[in-house]
Order: C-alpha cells, then sequence, then structure tokens
C-alpha cells in the first residue's frame, strides 16, 4: 500500500509536467499578452517589460526557467498584472478561503446527499422517494449563478438574516456553502439512490435477509459499503468541481477566493496566476484521484495494490 | 403435526406485461427431520414457493393462501416476526455460491454475525463456533481461511461457506434451492454428500429444489413435482421412479441420458414450457401432453391413490404405462 503511494506520487510527477507544458504553450500561442492594452505601449517600453519579466526568451527557456524556480524554490513567480504581489501571496491568501468553504460545502453535500440517497432508496417509490428525486432534478437543473443571487435576495434583502458578502466569520460561510453545494447534494443523493436500489436487488442482500438480520443491518452493514463505490468515484472530481466552481461563489459573495483569482488572471494575461492556479488544480485533482483510488482499495477487497 | 405445512399457495406478480402466476394453489407438508425434494423446470415456481416460506419474494410478488411453520402463519408476517424464525428455526443456502455471500465482507464477519445477533455470542465465542462449523463442512484450514474474502474461495468452497452458515443456528428446516446447479459435476456429488451427511447428523428436515432428478433420488425421501406452478405428483422417491403416475415425471425420467443406451439423440419433452402470464386453461401440462383431452381444459384435482401417493391427472395409470 505504501509503495503504491509511493508510485502513485512519482507518475504525478510527469503528469504534472506535461500539464505545465500544455499549459504554457497554449498560453503563448493565445493572441495578446499581459502587457497588451487599449493604448499601445511604446515598442521600448514593451521591450523592456518582456525583458524583465523574461519574455523576449524561446518558450522552451522560459518553461525551464518557470519550473526550475518551482522546483529549487517553490517559487511561481511574481504577478504580471499586481506589480508588488508574487502568485505564492496570492494563492496563499485565496486558497485558504477557497478550501473553507469547500471544504464545508463538501462535507454537507456527502451527508444529506447520501443520507438523503439511501432512504429514498428504503423507501423506493414511496412519498420519501419521489420527494427527494424531485428536489435532486431541481437543486441540479438550478445554476449556482442563479441559485446565489436569490439567496442574497432572500436572506440578506428580504429577511436581513445573513451578510450577502465578504469574508469575516463564519456567518458570512453560510450563502457560499449553500450555493455551492446544493447541486453536488443532489447528484450525490441520486447516485446513491441508484446504487443502493441496485445493490438492494442483489443476491448477497438477499442471504443478509435470509439470516433474520434487521434491515438496519442489512442497509447499514451490508449494502451501504457497497453502494458507496459509484458515489466514491463520483467525489473525486466533484471537489476538483468544486473548487473551479466557487469562481460564481467568489463573485457573488466577494468571498475573495481562489475561483475569482483564476478568473481575473485569465482576463488580464497574468501568464504567472494563470500557470499557478492550473497547477494548483492539477495538483488537487491528482491528489483525489489517489485518495478515491485508496477508497475503493479499503471497500473491495478484491482491488489490492 | 407437520412442522410445515403450506396450503393452498398461490404467488403472482404485477409486471408490465400483465400478471405473472408463479404457484397456483399449492399444497405440501414436511415432518421434523423429513426430506422433500421439489423437482421442476424452470419457471415452475420452486423457488418463489421457498421464497415465500421465508418472506423474501420480490416487492411486487403477492401470496395467497396459509403457512403453517410449527402452527404458525408466517405467510405475510412481518419481517419481525419472519427475523425470529429466520436463521434459527428456517434456513436457506442459495443457488449461486458466487453471488450469494457478501463479497465486501470477511467471511468470519458474515457468518459470526448470525450467533452474535441470534443466540446472544460473544464475538469470540461464535468465532470459534463458525471455525468449528467450516470444519464440519470440510473446509480445510478453517482457522485460517475464515478471515479470507468470498473471492478468495472457489465456486464449491463457496457453497461450503454457505451450508456452514446456513447450520450455525441449528435450524429445523433447511432449504436448500439449487445448491450444486452453478458447480462442477464433481463439486455437485461432493456437496450432496455433505448435505446428506450434515442432515443425517443435525436432522433437520431439509427441502430441496432441483431440477436434477438424481439429485433427488439419492437424497428425498419424498417427492414433489412442479410444472407450472402447480403439483403434478407427489410420491415417496421409490414409487415415483418405479412407476411415475403423471406424464410429465415421465417425460421428465426419459430425458435423464442413459449410458447404457446406444441412441445418440438425447430425448426431451417436445415444446416449451407455458408463460405463465398468459398460462393454458386448465392443466398446464395439456399442450405438451400426449395424452391430453378435452376433459383437461379444467386442471384436475390433486387425487391421493396407493396410500401415500398424489397426482393431478384423468388418466388412468395404466394407460399411461402402456
Amino acid at each position: 500500500m505504501f509503495s503504491y503511494i509511493l508510485k502513485r506520487i512519482a507518475i504525478a510527477i510527469p503528469t504534472l509536467l506535461v500539464l505545465i507544458v500544455i499549459s504554457f504553450v497554449l498560453m503563448h500561442a493565445a493572441p495578446g499578452g499581459p502587457f497588451t492594452a487599449e493604448r499601445e505601449l511604446p515598442p521600448e517600453v514593451m521591450a523592456n517589460l518582456n525583458a524583465k519579466y523574461g519574455l523576449d526568451d524561446p518558450l522552451w527557456k522560459q518553461i525551464g526557467t518557470y519550473v526550475w524556480n518551482i522546483v529549487s524554490a517553490f517559487d511561481f513567480g511574481p504577478s504580471f498584472v499586481y506589480k508588488d504581489r508574487t502568485v505564492n501571496e496570492i494563492i496563499a491568501q485565496g486558497f485558504p478561503i477557497t478550501l473553507t468553504y469547500g471544504l464545508i460545502s463538501f462535507v454537507l453535500a456527502v451527508l444529506v446527499g447520501v443520507t438523503l440517497g439511501v432512504a429514498a432508496a428504503i423507501r423506493h417509490n414511496s412519498m420519501l422517494d419521489y420527494i427527494a428525486v424531485g428536489m435532486s432534478i431541481g437543486a441540479q437543473v438550478l445554476p449556482n449563478f442563479v441559485m446565489a443571487p436569490i439567496l442574497v435576495l432572500v436572506f440578506t434583502l428580504w429577511l436581513g438574516w445573513l451578510p450577502g458578502g465578504g469574508w469575516q466569520g463564519p456567518e458570512y460561510w453560510i450563502l457560499p456553502v449553500i450555493a455551492l453545494s446544493t447541486s453536488f447534494m443532489a447528484s450525490i443523493a441520486r447516485i446513491t439512490r441508484s446504487s443502493m436500489l441496485e445493490v438492494l436487488t442483489s443476491n448477497h442482500i438477499r442471504t443478509a435477509r435470509a439470516k433474520g438480520l434487521p434491515e438496519r443491518r442489512v442497509i447499514l452493514r451490508h449494502a451501504l459499503k457497497p453502494a458507496m463505490l459509484p458515489v466514491i468515484s463520483y467525489l473525486g472530481p466533484a471537489f476538483v468541481a468544486m473548487i473551479t466552481g466557487s469562481v460564481v461563489v467568489d463573485i457573488y459573495f466577494s468571498t475573495g477566493g481562489i475561483g475569482k483569482a483564476f478568473v481575473d488572471s485569465a482576463l488580464n494575461r497574468d501568464y504567472a496566476v494563470m500557470m499557478g492556479v492550473t497547477i494548483l488544480v492539477g495538483a488537487l485533482t491528482i491528489f483525489f484521484n489517489l485518495v478515491v483510488d485508496i477508497l475503493y482499495g479499503w471497500i473491495d477487497p478484491k482491488i489490492r495494490y | 403435526m407437520p412442522l410445515l405445512q403450506i396450503k393452498d399457495l398461490s404467488v403472482t406478480f404485477d409486471g408490465d406485461d400483465g400478471t405473472v402466476h408463479a404457484v397456483n394453489n399449492l399444497s405440501l407438508s414436511i415432518d421434523k427431520g423429513q426430506t422433500l425434494g421439489i423437482v421442476g423446470e424452470s419457471g415452475s415456481g420452486k423457488s418463489q414457493t421457498a421464497f415465500s416460506i421465508m418472506g423474501l419474494l420480490a416487492k411486487n410478488g403477492r401470496t395467497d393462501g396459509s403457512i403453517l411453520f410449527d402452527g404458525q402463519e408466517i405467510l405475510g408476517a412481518s419481517t419481525k416476526v419472519l427475523n425470529t424464525l429466520r436463521a434459527r428455526r428456517i434456513a436457506m443456502i442459495f443457488q449461486d455460491p458466487m453471488t450469494s455471500l457478501n463479497p465486501y465482507m470477511r467471511i468470519s464477519e458474515q457468518m459470526t454475525e448470525v450467533l452474535t445477533l441470534h443466540n446472544g455470542m460473544s464475538k469470540r465465542d461464535a468465532l470459534t463456533e463458525c471455525t468449528r462449523m467450516l470444519d464440519a463442512v470440510k473446509i480445510p484450514a478453517a482457522k485460517e481461511r475464515i478471515r479470507l474474502y468470498p473471492h478468495e474461495f472457489s465456486g464449491g468452497m463457496r457453497q461450503r461457506v454457505m451450508i456452514a452458515m446456513s447450520l450455525l443456528c441449528k435450524p429445523d428446516l433447511l432449504i436448500a434451492d439449487e445448491p450444486t446447479t452453478a458447480l462442477d459435476v464433481t463439486v455437485q456429488a461432493q456437496i450432496m454428500d455433505l448435505l446428506s451427511d450434515l442432515q443425517r447428523e443435525f436432522g433437520m428436515a431439509t427441502i430441496l429444489i432441483t431440477h436434477d432428478l438424481g439429485v433427488v433420488a439419492g437424497f428425498c425421501e419424498q417427492v414433489l413435482v412442479m410444472y407450472g406452478g402447480r403439483v403434478m405428483e407427489q410420491a415417496p422417491t421409490d414409487p415415483l421412479f418405479a412407476q411415475p403416475s403423471h406424464p410429465y415425471t415421465r417425460g421428465l425420467l426419459a430425458a435423464v441420458p442413459r449410458v447404457d443406451d446406444d441412441d445418440a439423440i438425447m430425448k426431451s419433452i417436445p415444446g416449451n414450457p407455458p408463460n405463465m402470464a398468459d398460462p393454458p386453461e386448465g392443466c398446464p401440462f395439456r399442450p405438451r401432453c400426449t395424452f391430453a383431452g378435452e376433459d383437461c381444459r379444467t386442471m384436475p384435482p390433486l387425487a391421493l391413490f396407493a396410500g401415500d401417493r398424489a397426482r393431478a391427472c384423468r388418466r388412468p395409470i395404466e394407460e399411461l404405462t402402456a
């Protein structure tokens, strides 16, 4: 198991390198650059700027320098747009915020989603089942950029219960968490429900019932584990989608998370920030896929690393 | 009082293509320690009868009639009531050992939970008892193997585990639903020998469901032949094989391949089993029966004869053997 994890980490390094090269090339292939402005800069100024940020070097040398700085000093470079800030600073400031409401949303989505899905499966074709399925579909078709302003309208403007923006304490977390978690909750509930329904018809569940086990034990001890397999494979990508999907939340609730920095950097051609966030998301994706695979091995004894 | 008495059991399933009549007016009884074989083709209602006893029918299944176990009505009983009987007094082993054990739990967990739950044993005592039971079903190195997962066992070994698990609480009735169908022929014989030994040792009544007449001949005292959800014939094993009293039983026996038969063609009963969503009028075997007449359009009653035999056919036995 330990050697398997080491091996996966070893594979992650070339994966990230490929990610860096492709993103770098694509970024530079797009027309324009960080210093393209509506008002044309004098060529001398442009040349100076390009020289300062190393943009006049050939692309392979730029990539080489970039990777070397990361490997040798964990330095992701200075922002091209905010003169006095480094990428490390921007990520260090935004990422903890995103991670905070991201993790809360994630845990909430899993707890509520799985509970709802299991309950709906047990009471298949009952009122509870219909309500759960109906709500899931509703929550899934309601995108968070529609959800967020509605939440602000109701809870901030009409009821005045919760702040509509900012990041100063736990009461500021509630609306972003609801906006971010609802659709994931709905997906998890639907996946749990259908996989639980399938597991409940399997032969080994019939055996468990024939053994006279109380239904609670049949569900929790015998059915839940296999029913969780499709949910877990959904969770890895879902967590990353939550981090990247935080853009809307950051913009609507002015939380100051990393999502805003990602979008701004793309719009401003802030090459360094764009690369930094891309690598962060890439690393997270690799990490969560590893977590999913480890969880899989823990649940299914047929998978051994 | 018989241990188990089924009276006029009917099982129907409401599906998209109408109602399927899986079991029709089935009656049977079995005494303590008795062995009964239920024989029939696929879809004859054997397994659904067994599931009705255990209360394990699919959700869309509806039942009618009565099943008395030790004098207690258990047809349509709540899960709570059934759970006081399952494993403790009635146990079941299933057709497919490859999927009947939980692939995500160790054998030890799956077995010990039966004892800790029903007998209130401590985990450690339960483990000792389960290991002893695995020894009894001749699983080598049971002490180590009990820690394994089902996929680490072969099909035959898994069925041994299932048998061991079903006997943990020393049930009064064991229902074995085609326990050897999914296994190799050589393993089949081993499992049947094992079941036979255990049945004698524990003295539990056993219902053996199978389509294999050879298996029945070696194991059961009584045989019940089912077709189209109905009982065609019931008799003690020896007379049934010596003188089958129903055209369907005769057809089944004739279809058993014989080594000493020079004829290379396998004998079969012409036609197909009836579609139970739209069963034939009267006797379900009528469309395939060479002796059928107009009077077979109403179902003949199951009539007693020769003291301890019963048959549901209007043709005299002499006519069939001629």
